[in-house]
């Protein structure tokens, strides 16, 4: 499991209008294409060969599925931008503001009250 | 000496300049309230006359990612643009560029690494909405050279609640013995409570508005004892899992010290509390 992999394609494609536009028309061939030409760029001249996606971390991101990517304990912050850069003007159009938001929080629901999945990276090293 | 002219600590909504500058028949019922306040906030600084800013927030991956992510870093360029292609089109936040402050930025640096703050140091700094939320509420002109300081509010392992209590009382002194004529002002921002991307996101009100009655009750009267003696890194994931940008205010109150605010307005807002905190330590513009 990478949550630091899951958090760098999150990172990497919300910072990029080309990447985002092909992550909402056609995430899974976006997804296959940012494994392996975006996500292992160290920076713009050197390769880091360390990472990868385990398959539920992939199918988890071609789904367009923040359940389950809270459930892996992917950063909020960077899953709340992407999935609201995807999904907000649909949803206000159809059904007002914040529907879209309200709709995430709903169906993370069974969370409440209880300790959330740790965005804390070590801690699923350990496991 | 330089005068520490105001010590500023505010939350920072993103959604503020859109909120209150759509067409007025699209705007929120409390979009007027909601100016009204932060323009009384702004002049809670503009009375304070400052000629530099210390400017306190947190980059929410935007130039720091998990590959590289400082737990406290000070900017020392000569100027700084602002706001990223996301905090645009997310927020409507325009850009700007800020100009920086050498002299007080390396002043700075080496007054916190002689009082064992080991700082991280960036000479190609873009300033995120944590700082340019501010400048838009309380210094919407963004004419002032500024020191940007960036905090880890946001990536653990996160530093403790003192410890950014001790860091504010550090930067307190540098600001105090800083030679030079000029009035300083440190505006910092932060959160009270605050859910993003879980169940108790985007709600009527924030995630325990509890918390945020007794922050706003401890900031206003000076009591960090009750601050540092209730709030843990754990508490604050339990009032909401964003809660963490409280202790950037706690960093404020430390600039200021344990003395009540000259002045502070809240606003429920929904999905937030909105809050705004001044203080002048040296009574000069009260």
């Amino acid at each position: 499991m990478s949550k630091y992999y899951v958090n760098k394609f999150l990172f990497t494609v919300d910072r990029d209008p080309e990447l985002l536009r092909r992550y909402k028309e056609d995430p899974r061939s976006l997804v296959a294409s940012w494994e392996q030409s975006i996500g292992p760029k160290l920076n713009d001249a050197e390769i880091s060969t360390i990472n990868s996606l385990t398959d539920a971390e992939r199918e988890a991101l071609v789904n367009h599925d923040y359940v389950a990517l809270f459930e892996m304990g992917a950063h909020f912050f960077l899953s709340l931008t992407i999935f609201i850069a995807i999904y907000d003007e649909d949803y206000m159009a159809k059904s007002g503001p914040l529907s879209f938001q309200r709709e995430f929080a709903e169906k993370l629901k069974h969370w409440t009250g209880k300790d959330y999945p740790t965005i804390a990276l070590w801690q699923a090293a350990a496991r | 000496m330089a005068t520490l002219a105001a010590v500023l600590a505010t939350t920072h909504h993103p959604f503020y300049l859109k909120a209150t500058t759509m067409p007025p028949e699209q705007q929120m019922p409390q979009a007027a309230e909601w100016k009204r306040k932060v323009e009384a906030y702004r002049e809670t600084l503009t009375r304070a006359k400052p000629d530099i800013l210390v400017m306190v927030g947190a980059d929410h991956f935007h130039q720091f990612f998990l590959d590289n992510y400082p737990t406290f870093l000070i900017g020392k360029a000569p100027r700084y643009d602002a706001t990223f292609y996301n905090e645009e089109r997310e927020f409507g936040i325009p850009k700007y560029v800020l100009e920086g402050h050498e002299e007080l930025s390396n002043f700075m640096h080496q007054g916190l690494m002689d009082r064992g703050f080991d700082f991280a140091f960036s000479h190609e700094l873009k300033l995120d909405h944590s700082i340019i939320c501010p400048i838009i509420t309380t210094r919407p002109d963004a004419d002032l050279p500024v020191v940007p300081i960036y905090t880890n509010i946001f990536a653990p392992p996160l530093p403790s609640p003192k410890r950014f209590w001790d860091l504010g009382r550090a930067i307190r002194e540098i600001i105090d013995e800083f030679p030079s004529d000029k009035r300083i002002a440190a505006v910092g921002s932060g959160h009270l409570s605050l859910e993003l991307g879980g169940p108790r996101q985007f709600k009527e009100t924030g995630p325990d508005p509890e918390f945020d009655r007794k922050a706003i009750e401890w900031l206003s009267t000076g009591n960090i004892e009750e601050i540092l003696a209730n709030v843990t890194h754990e508490s604050m994931s339990a009032s909401g899992n964003a809660t963490h940008g409280f202790m950037d205010l706690i960093l404020m109150m430390g600039i200021a010290g344990p003395i009540p605010t000259a002045y502070h307005d809240n606003l429920d807002l929904f999905h937030t509390m909105e809050a705004y905190f001044t203080w002048y330590p040296e009574g000069t513009a009260a």
